[in-house]
């Protein structure tokens, strides 16, 4: 599939604000799955706009403004072509061995509610039981937009049973983790047939399997990642892998508004 | 406690030590009264001054002075010749441990230090492998706490490779005996421990990155006025004659690191951050920290500022790694470690695990990532009860816990209300590593127990200081 990505995020602070500065993870990388076919970052505020690989080999735009900004878009246009391998990734930049990802961080710390859901597992090889858990998880799970933030951590969405695809990726990766199966976030974009604008982006998890390497899973949609999922960023949790980390002095209140199209692109030219 | 080896007077019985000859002579030669004015004096001194510490979790919050004890530590220099060979060494093998860490990995791929010890350490910092520091350097300054059990007998306790602190006090005792017993410290012929402010700056100039327009910009990175060592962060700005700055002061502009001032934006080369790595950039560390600066860390993984210590540095000096050394030590230089750990048992491995459970009453557990003597169970010192929660901590996280024979720490002459009596003490030499190698002032920080038979030494937790002289 190729998918089609219009991405528009805009920022409007409330008084000028000075010093903004945005670690930006929303350019994807090519790997067996998928090809960049072309992909464009525009800012409509002047500023430098640099571009590196992160410690984990995603791409990473460091875009900071000199002069004091009162509002900003960041807008993304690009398309890719995926392919289903069923969830397996290869081929992707890998600066870590599996067994980094076995840490906990402060997002996905488990408690024992967490850890012992998790050990209710069946047990069995690797892949079955990543499956297994991606099945419960989604069965268990209800999607709440309301019920959660960008700030909380696995366990007490877990508490709740309630969240959005960052906190199913959250919990997934704590629980893979306490079974000594490395794990790790995804951040990227889930292509829909519907013509509405999305207000997030999407999030989902990978595993190690042994045989395999790291697999996908995107317990939100109870699904391993197919044709429809376009892999931007991954790291430990949100924190490394997330489309936008922003700083700023002043600026008062902050608003912000995210639409995200991403689609068949042959679905779109049937309209 | 048994027999602990006295600084001054030996072994029970053994007669008085030679390198005390002159402090020993002045203590029997001085009224009890006139110290104790002394003491009064110097303690008001200081409370001029202001160098206060507050304490985490006290109460009232409430900022104190650290006590500080008349009685010099006397080190012969004899002593003190060893003791630098092994802590020159020891900070060497620091830095080339944490430079292989980040690079290579060759003492992994060796076998001599098991991976998870790395891979699941929270303080190494992913997000800087690969990345090598301006000249090579990581822990430019380290405080290296070691115990004597005897005259011969040193032992490392802990490094200390992330921001030690302590080291205005070593100033300041020093400049304080030098104005209350002028006389005493130059009959003594006492090594200068004044010129570590000039170290530090020439240490810290010596890893600026190459640059061709002007001189190397140096700020003090302080968390601010709340930070319990804040006191030192300004005194060491004022003695280096740098600018001590807060987060707010720095801003990254196209990858390097400026600081603002009333004449505008002056560049920055080298940071002595004196705040903690998940603080110091908030778009890449802890989001909500608000002590950093947004964009530091690309400035430094683009080689244009260096920052002391280096990001990172706290994989080699958490307490688990530390039981290592001897082995790190080896690998790196080929040679026996001159200064030798505290036999350290390791409870994320079963045995051990089983040893220090049987034997929490004559052990002392720390935590692998704590410091300031928080968190830790000294056994002998403990209750029963004390002892069964602790017990029930590392059944639930052993990995979190290494354990080590309660030592008999020596003692030194120390004055106290009721007059001279012995008390337990530390020392923390501090080591500076600069592009043109390493560099220990004669000396360091003396810790003193206050409370009678306490070995816990930390500031935080009572502790008072002394003057720590090396002799002539």
């Amino acid at each position: 599939m190729r998918i089609r990505v219009h991405h528009a995020t805009s920022y409007d602070y409330q008084f000028p604000a000075e010093g903004v500065v945005q670690a930006l993870r929303m350019k994807p990388s090519d790997h067996e799955g998928q090809r960049v076919v072309h992909w464009r970052l525009d800012v409509d505020v002047d500023g430098l706009l640099r571009e590196r690989r992160d410690a984990f080999g995603n791409w990473l735009h460091i875009f900071s403004a000199d002069q004091p900004v009162t509002s900003l878009t960041l807008r993304v246009t690009g398309e890719v072509e995926v392919r289903d391998t069923a969830g397996v990734v290869r081929g992707a930049i890998e600066r870590f061995p599996p067994g980094v990802f076995l840490r906990v961080t402060d997002l996905t710390t488990p408690d024992a509610t967490l850890r012992d859901w998790a050990a209710e597992t069946e047990p069995g090889e690797t892949l079955a039981r990543l499956h297994a858990l991606m099945g419960r998880l989604h069965d268990d799970m209800s999607f709440d937009t309301a019920a959660t933030n960008v700030a909380t951590p696995a366990p007490e969405a877990f508490a709740h049973r309630r969240g959005v695809c960052q906190d199913y990726a959250h919990i997934f990766i704590a629980a893979a983790r306490t079974l000594g199966i490395p794990a790790r976030y995804v951040s990227g974009h889930l292509a829909r047939p519907e013509t509405d604008a999305q207000d997030a982006a999407h999030a989902w998890a990978e595993a190690w399997a042994e045989d395999l390497g790291w697999v996908a899973f995107d317990a939100a949609n109870g699904v391993c990642a197919n044709e429809s999922y376009l892999r931007v960023a991954t790291g430990l949790d949100y924190l490394d892998a997330a489309p936008m980390r922003g700083a700023r002095r002043g600026g008062g209140a902050e608003r912000l508004s995210v639409a995200v199209h991403a689609r068949d692109a042959g679905f779109q030219r049937q309209d | 406690m048994a027999d602990s080896f006295d600084e001054m007077n030996g072994w029970a019985g053994s007669g008085p030590r030679a390198a005390y000859g002159d402090v020993r002579r002045w203590l029997d030669e001085t009224p009890p009264e006139i110290l104790q004015t002394r003491r009064a004096q110097a303690e008001l001194l200081f409370r001029r001054t202001g160098i206060t510490f507050s304490v985490y979790g006290d109460a009232d919050g409430a900022e104190r002075l650290i006590p500080f004890d008349l009685v010099p530590r006397v080190l012969t220099g004899t002593e003190w010749a060893r003791l630098e060979r092994g802590l020159i060494q020891r900070v060497e093998a620091l830095n080339a441990l944490s430079a292989d860490l980040y690079n290579g990995q060759e003492i992994l791929r060796a076998g001599v230090i098991p991976p998870e010890l790395v891979s699941l350490n929270p303080q190494y910092q992913l997000a800087v492998a690969g990345h090598v520091p301006p000249k090579g350097v990581f822990v430019h300054i380290a405080g290296i706490d070691l115990v004597r059990t005897g005259p011969d007998d040193f032992y490392v306790l802990e490094d200390n490779a992330r921001t030690p602190s302590g080291v205005s006090y070593m100033l300041e005792n020093r400049e304080m005996m030098l104005r209350l017993f002028p006389d005493l410290l130059q009959r003594s012929q006492v090594a200068p421990v004044e010129t570590y402010p000039d170290l530090l700056l020439e240490t810290l100039r010596s890893v600026a990155p190459e640059r061709h327009d002007g001189d190397a910009g140096i700020v003090v990175l302080t968390p601010g006025p709340h930070n319990s060592a804040f006191y030192e962060h300004s005194f060491l700005a004022d003695k280096m004659g740098v600018e001590l700055v807060e987060g707010a002061d720095l801003f990254v502009r196209d990858d390097r690191v400026f600081m603002r001032t009333t004449e505008g934006p002056r560049r920055v080369d080298v940071i002595y951050r004196r705040i903690d790595d998940a603080y110091l950039d908030p778009l890449f560390f802890r989001p909500d920290s608000t002590l950093g600066v947004p964009g530091l860390l690309t400035a430094y993984l683009a080689g244009n500022v260096a920052i002391a210590n280096a990001i990172g540095t706290g994989v080699a000096d958490d307490k688990a790694m530390y039981s290592y050394m001897p082995e790190v030590i080896r690998f790196y230089s080929g040679q026996e470690a001159i200064l030798p750990n505290v036999p350290t048992w390791r409870c994320r491995e079963a045995e051990h695990l089983a040893y220090v459970l049987d034997h929490l009453p004559e052990l002392v557990v720390k935590e692998v990532d704590g410091s300031g003597g928080y968190g830790m169970l000294v056994g002998p010192h403990s209750t029963k009860a004390q002892i069964e929660i602790f017990a029930q901590k590392l059944r639930a996280g052993p990995e979190r816990f290494i354990a080590q024979p309660t030592l008999a720490l020596s003692t030194c002459p120390t004055l106290c209300d009721s007059g001279i009596e012995p008390r337990h003490v530390d020392l923390r030499p501090f080591v500076l590593t600069g592009a043109r190698g390493v560099k220990v002032v004669p000396g360091g920080l003396t810790r003193v127990a206050l409370t009678p038979g306490s070995l816990v030494v930390n500031s935080s937790q009572g502790g008072g200081t002394k003057d720590t002289w090396v002799t002539g």
